[in-house]
């Protein structure tokens, strides 16, 4: 009996089961819901806001929300549209995110979702922050600033790969990622390139070396599909 | 400069962890004691704090650049902390720092040459009613005046150790102005507890029930509610939290609670366990309030001594329970309930994910009740007098009395009792407020309310109120309250959401420039999206009230911006005469010369 119940996403039926959150049963039933810091292999994060959705008025995050049975849930609207057009134009005011010189691009969550949402340009004032580049690991670097603080390679590394390389410090927007080593170089860390965490990146700010432009511009993941239909570029990276 | 001592920092670290435990949730404390100590972290505590308790030292990091009051570099020895609220503006507290500034020869924020003195702006530290106020080395001075910088500055300068100091710099008043029937009175002598032991504990939430009590930090949830969904969540352990984190800018209430009548708050925990069946407790204290610390910890050794706190209380087999006192470190968020408890337990104090509540999985995971120091103050009464007693004040969906905090433009400022129901208008009538423009109702997460709004009422049925009130009269430019409060949560977004972080700095940036005059009617469109997309979005409180006040004032008080605008439309956010004064300033005295024109 419990497996019959559903929910509605837009007057659209999804069934769940106990336990389920919003986010949960919408990525099994085939539908998206825009998100950064959510990984299934990971427990819901709920700090990006991208897949806030609306239940009777109120906006809850899908990727943390338990599904209850019944309730109608907005995943579409124009004000919700134009909020998390909002969020991630926020996110692209607060780092520095230049596409057309990132390895990432066409391949990257943030640019995507930004395509998805109808976003034409950043709109807000630009922070310009000053933000490190960290090239000392052979394999991979770190490039600051496009970090969306998404916390998905501390989560990894500390609940997957059982190493606790990264953490967040600080606060507000001075909030930065920071590496578990007496330099804070990533070189200098437990860090290999094996890791989990070197492969749950949605954007541009963990790449590997090496391996520049391999797949030409045009021709990558989201220069194809939308991100609607793909989804993560985490799930769809070849093992490296 | 001065050479700070550091090297036994290694063996200091080595001492707090054998004292303690190599317990992680210590964390915090112990690098409160450090800072103390050392006036920052030394990385040879970091290293071995790291190891002791299993902590990455990356960890450690992350939390001294989250807490106001942890510094990974070293402070003055005198490390000296404006009150930076609007009610200390408003009593001239910036003119006085920068005659401080002036008169040590110090960069604001930056230690002196010789690491002697360090002078700095810190959010509001509760001490409203006796502004401008200060920390020295965490300890609050009051009362700022021309005579008493200079007597700081001329201590500072003699070298004189805080313990010397004269004490009536660091005299903090209770001003309590109204009682009613909390705070009539001082002591119950158990007599809450007794109720319990002689009742049951099905029949004291009953009681509790009855009375209507609601939390009184401004959410107002059901208390009996709260404390029988945390005892029916089974679980090896149980906990009862005491938010005295009261970093609400304008309130001080828990201040003198806890000053005054820390016997029945602690009773109120007490009791708290006894329904949960809890054998811990803890007052997570904010670290404004470290001045409080000595005599708090007294009142628990006194009802230790009298069968009130520890094993077997009241004579009662298995009616274990203690209470810990843990500081918090200079970080406004941890007043929200569930980053209280991660600062609890040692970690950065970021908001948590709800559902859970903390009710189901709270501290350590365990269920855990976490209340307001009125609300628990409030239980111990009304166990103690009856659910009637307390029924009989207030308003249908508010029972009972509420403490306010007043300060700003009136004559009393203090500390003010009414049962719930009471208009803001008698208030400002009691506390000899007169040319009122507006009054900040429940402090910068709050609301602003304009004169046709003062026969509002007080009560979860129309303004729930943490008890934050501050007023302003017609002298005041309503704007530097805005500016005040937007750069208050820029500084105390704990990061952790897009909206609030990003968002945050956005609305602060953009009331910048509409108070430097370069602001285009499109800005005020701009701060009322960015407002709404933080109001909706946003993880938790902070978020979802941080542009209150902007949104507020747009709508209430449009003329306050509509007088700073340059134009009807849009104006850059660059400055492109601001970006070239530097080179014009650096050509001038070439322009001289040669006649040459920019």
């Amino acid at each position: 009996m419990s497996l019959e119940r559903s929910f509605r996403l837009d007057g659209q039926e999804i069934p769940f089961t106990e336990g389920q959150t919003l986010m949960d049963a919408a990525l099994a039933a085939g539908e998206y819901i825009p998100h950064l810091c959510h990984n299934p292999a990971l427990a819901p994060h709920g700090s990006c806001r991208l897949c806030v959705v609306g239940i009777k008025g109120r906006y809850v995050s899908a990727c943390t929300q338990p599904a209850v049975a019944g309730i109608e849930v907005d995943n579409s609207s124009a004000e919700l549209i134009g909020y998390r057009r909002a969020l991630v134009q926020m996110l692209f005011v607060e780092g520095n995110h230049v596409c057309p010189a990132c390895e990432k691009s066409g391949a990257c969550q943030l640019q995507a979702v930004a395509y998805y949402l109808g976003m034409l340009a950043p709109h807000y004032t630009h922070f310009f922050p000053r933000r490190p580049l960290d090239a000392s690991h052979p394999e991979f670097f770190i490039d600051h600033n496009r970090c969306i603080l998404c916390e998905l390679c501390v989560r990894a590394s500390r609940d997957l790969d059982g190493k606790r390389v990264f953490a967040i410090a600080g606060r507000g927007t001075g909030s930065r990622l920071v590496v578990n080593a007496p330099s804070g170089r990533l070189g200098d860390s437990g860090f290999a390139a094996t890791d989990r965490a070197a492969h749950v990146c949605p954007v541009g700010a963990i790449l590997p070396k090496h391996r520049g432009y391999a797949v030409p511009i045009g021709h990558r993941l989201y220069d194809q599909q939308p991100i609607s239909r793909v989804g993560d570029v985490a799930a769809n990276e070849r093992d490296p | 400069m001065v050479a700070h001592r550091t090297d036994d920092a290694a063996d200091f670290a080595t001492s707090l962890i054998r004292a303690a435990g190599p317990d992680p949730s210590r964390l915090l404390q112990h690098l409160i004691a450090i800072q103390r100590r050392y006036s920052f972290i030394p990385p040879g505590a970091v290293g071995r704090l790291a190891l002791g308790l299993d902590v990455t030292p990356v960890q450690i990091t992350a939390a001294v650049e989250f807490y106001a009051f942890l510094h990974a570099e070293p402070r003055g020895d005198y490390d000296i902390l404006f009150s930076n609220n609007i009610t200390d503006h408003m009593q001239g507290s910036l003119t006085l720092f920068e005659a401080l500034c002036v008169r040590l020869g110090v960069v604001p924020g930056t230690p002196r040459l010789d690491g002697r003195v360090t002078v700095d702006l810190t959010s509001c530290t509760g001490m409203c009613d006796q502004g401008p106020a200060a920390l020295v080395n965490g300890l609050a001075v009051t009362r700022l005046n021309r005579a008493r910088v200079d007597q700081i500055a001329d201590l500072v300068e003699a070298r004189t150790p805080l313990g010397d100091w004269p004490q009536e710099l660091f005299a903090v008043a209770d001003s309590i102005r109204r009682t009613d029937i909390l705070l009539s009175r001082r002591e119950t002598h158990g007599a809450g507890l007794r109720a319990l032991l002689d009742r049951g504990v099905d029949a004291a939430l009953a009681e509790l029930e009855r009375s209507g009590l609601r939390g009184r930090g401004g959410a107002g949830f059901s208390t009996a509610a709260k404390w029988r969904l945390c005892r029916d969540t089974p679980a090896d352990a149980h906990y009862v939290v005491c938010n005295a984190d009261e970093g609400e800018p304008g309130t001080f209430k828990d201040r003198v609670l806890l000053n005054a009548y820390a016997d029945q708050v602690f009773e109120g925990m007490t009791l708290c366990a006894g329904v949960l069946g809890a054998s811990q407790g803890y007052l997570y204290l904010r670290g404004e309030y470290l001045t409080l610390r000595p005599r708090l910890e007294a009142v628990l050794e006194r009802r230790r001594q009298a069968g009130l706190l520890g094993q077997g209380i009241l004579g009662r087999v298995g009616f274990d329970f203690d209470i810990e006192i843990h500081l918090g470190a200079g970080a406004y968020v941890c007043g929200e309930e569930s980053a209280l408890i991660e600062s609890l337990e040692g970690k950065r104090g970021v908001t948590r994910k709800r559902p859970p509540f903390p009710a189901a999985s709270g501290y350590l995971e365990r269920p855990t009740v976490v209340d307001n120091v009125e609300t628990l103050l409030a239980s111990a009464r009304i166990l103690a007098e009856g659910a009637e007693w307390f029924r009989e004040m207030g308003t249908s969906q508010s029972a009972g009395t509420k403490l306010l905090s007043v300060s700003g433009d009136c004559r009393a400022p203090g500390i003010y009792e009414y049962p719930y129901g009471v208009s803001v208008r008698q208030v400002l009538d009691d506390c000899g407020a007169t040319e009122v423009q507006a009054v900040q109702v429940s402090g910068a997460a709050g609301v602003t309310l304009a004169p046709g709004e003062f026969d509002r009422v007080l009560a979860f049925e129309d303004l729930p109120t943490s008890g934050s009130f501050m007023v302003l009269d017609h002298r005041r430019d309503l704007l530097d309250l805005v500016q005040n409060f937007s750069h208050f949560f820029a500084h105390e977004s704990c990061g952790f959401c897009t909206p609030c972080r990003v968002g945050s700095r956005l609305l602060r940036n953009l009331v910048d420039k509409v108070c430097a005059g370069r602001a285009g009617r499109y800005d005020l469109a701009e701060m009322r999206q960015i407002g709404g997309v933080m109001r909706a979005t946003s993880h938790c409180g902070l978020g979802h009230t941080a542009p209150n006040a902007v949104l507020d004032t747009l709508t209430k008080f449009p003329e306050i911006y509509e007088r700073r605008l340059r134009s009807d439309d849009f104006e850059p956010a660059f400055d492109l005469e601001g970006a070239l004064a530097e080179a014009r300033q650096l050509r001038g005295g070439e322009q001289q010369a040669s006649g040459d024109r920019l």
